[in-house]
């Protein structure tokens, strides 16, 4: 029996499906820079590096569990009422993960406040179960999860570096800059630690991943007058 | 009177919920794109914010906080874990209420906010108002209060930001920062300035 769980563990790590339900979020259709998912707590959570791991790391879990819970009983589940079943199983799965945290890491509990019940309405959890665990077997909507989980960790964590290192001089409590007040030479800069920084690094990190990625731009609405004719378009 | 009225103010400018504490982003990025839509979703995330947190605040004094149960007889129960089960359960099922309400009552103003209110149950800003108002232990008349006044503001955002992103639909943005990446901006501009508002003692 755990012979044939293990092949099926296997196959299903192997196959060219799962490599690209794992790969594609991170950069391609990464949740929150294309899918404009789950922003909410990539904002908030992110002036510490710490608690930007466990925050990642608690989605990521959520994400890849309830996709498969629910992709394991999608057959049974009647389209009229799939929301609330999805929900009831997000959020005990969000209970579990908040009761983990208070027991483990309460400190860091304390920190992330309300947002680690938030997970329950964050819209990549939500958009993952209805958009792909309800159309696909378990395991790959399991590593369907840990791959957006995985992109979202991703812009979580390149958000969080800039904001704790500028921000305080420190990356995970040690400290990377030495301050002007402990003799150093650098002075904090405190806006990165007060929220409208989070807007402006997802918004460059937008620019620099579309720059990179140009399909990834969006159509615009209303063209210059002179670009349109063909002249000033370069500078 | 006067701890409501800062409450208020405090909920709705200080601790503005989409500005400060970033909640509601994904409807506040997705839907802010036209004055008219923006307002009425505004508007339904207010009403339902007076709806839910009073509600969610009257089951957990009542069933789920410490030794709650005691009108009951049992004691020593404290079921407060179940809290984020029964809020978005709460919010779940008072939206479908409210939509069969509105739409058997006053179709006028259902077919107005109609197709928002589905939208309002996966909004986190409903759910992260009643979280706060079980974190901060606000009693019944304060959870009125912090509802009406964190919906406000919520609302207030959302319509200032829909303004905003009219009028810089004509504006000559480099091509990568077009749509999104220039909404994070501009978001961020207007959450410096309601940080203006933190340094008010009230």
């Amino acid at each position: 029996m755990s012979a044939v769980v293990g092949d099926e563990l296997k196959n299903a790590i192997l196959n060219e499906e799962t490599k690209k339900v794992v790969v594609e979020p991170l950069v391609n259709n990464n949740p929150i820079t294309l899918q404009v998912l789950g922003i909410c707590s990539a904002l908030a959570v992110t002036s510490q590096m710490s608690t930007s791991l466990i925050m990642a790391l608690a989605l990521t879990l959520v994400t890849a569990f309830s996709s498969a819970a629910i992709s394991a009983i999608r057959k049974h589940i009647p389209g009229s009422i799939r929301i609330i079943v999805q929900m009831t199983i997000i959020a005990s799965l969000v209970i579990v993960v908040d009761q983990i945290l208070k027991a483990v890491a309460y400190d860091v509990s304390k920190q992330l406040s309300v947002f680690v019940g938030l997970i329950i309405t964050n819209c990549i959890v939500m958009g993952r179960a209805e958009g792909y665990a309800m159309q696909n077997p378990p395991l790959e909507s399991f590593m369907d999860g840990i791959g957006n989980g995985a992109g979202y960790s991703l812009i979580l964590v390149i958000v969080a570096f800039f904001r704790e290192t500028l921000g305080s001089g420190k990356l995970l409590g040690y400290e990377v800059f030495k301050l002007t007040k402990d003799g150093g030479w650098y002075d904090p800069n405190g806006l990165m630690l007060l929220p409208p920084s989070a807007f402006f690094i997802i918004g460059l990190i937008i620019w620099s991943l579309r720059q990179w990625k140009p399909e990834q731009r969006e159509a615009v609405d209303f063209k210059i007058m002179s670009i349109a004719h063909g002249e000033g378009a370069q500078h | 009177m006067e701890g409501y009225i800062s409450l208020f103010v405090k909920a709705v400018f200080i601790e503005n919920l989409a500005l400060s504490f970033f909640l509601g982003m994904c409807t506040f990025i997705a839907v802010s794109k036209k004055i008219s839509t923006a307002m009425g979703l505004g508007i339904a995330v207010m009403v339902v914010q007076a709806i839910t947190v009073p509600a969610n605040n009257f089951v957990y004094h009542a069933l789920l906080k410490e030794d709650a149960l005691a009108w009951m007889g049992i004691t020593g129960v404290d079921l407060s874990f179940l809290a984020l089960l029964s809020c978005i359960g709460i919010i779940g099922a008072l939206v479908q209420i409210l939509e069969m309400v509105l739409d058997k009552f006053f179709p006028a103003l259902y077919f107005a906010l109609g197709i928002f209110l589905p939208l309002i149950t996966v909004n986190c800003a409903i759910l992260g108002g009643s979280l706060f108002m079980i974190e901060r232990d606000y009693n019944f008349g304060e959870s009125v209060v912090y509802g009406v006044g964190s919906g406000f503001g919520w609302a207030l955002a959302i319509t200032v930001m829909a303004g905003v992103r009219e009028k810089l639909k004509y504006s000559d943005i480099p091509a990568g920062l077009q749509g999104l990446g220039i909404t994070f901006i501009t978001a961020g501009l207007m959450s410096l300035g309601f940080m203006a508002f933190s340094g008010i003692q009230l």
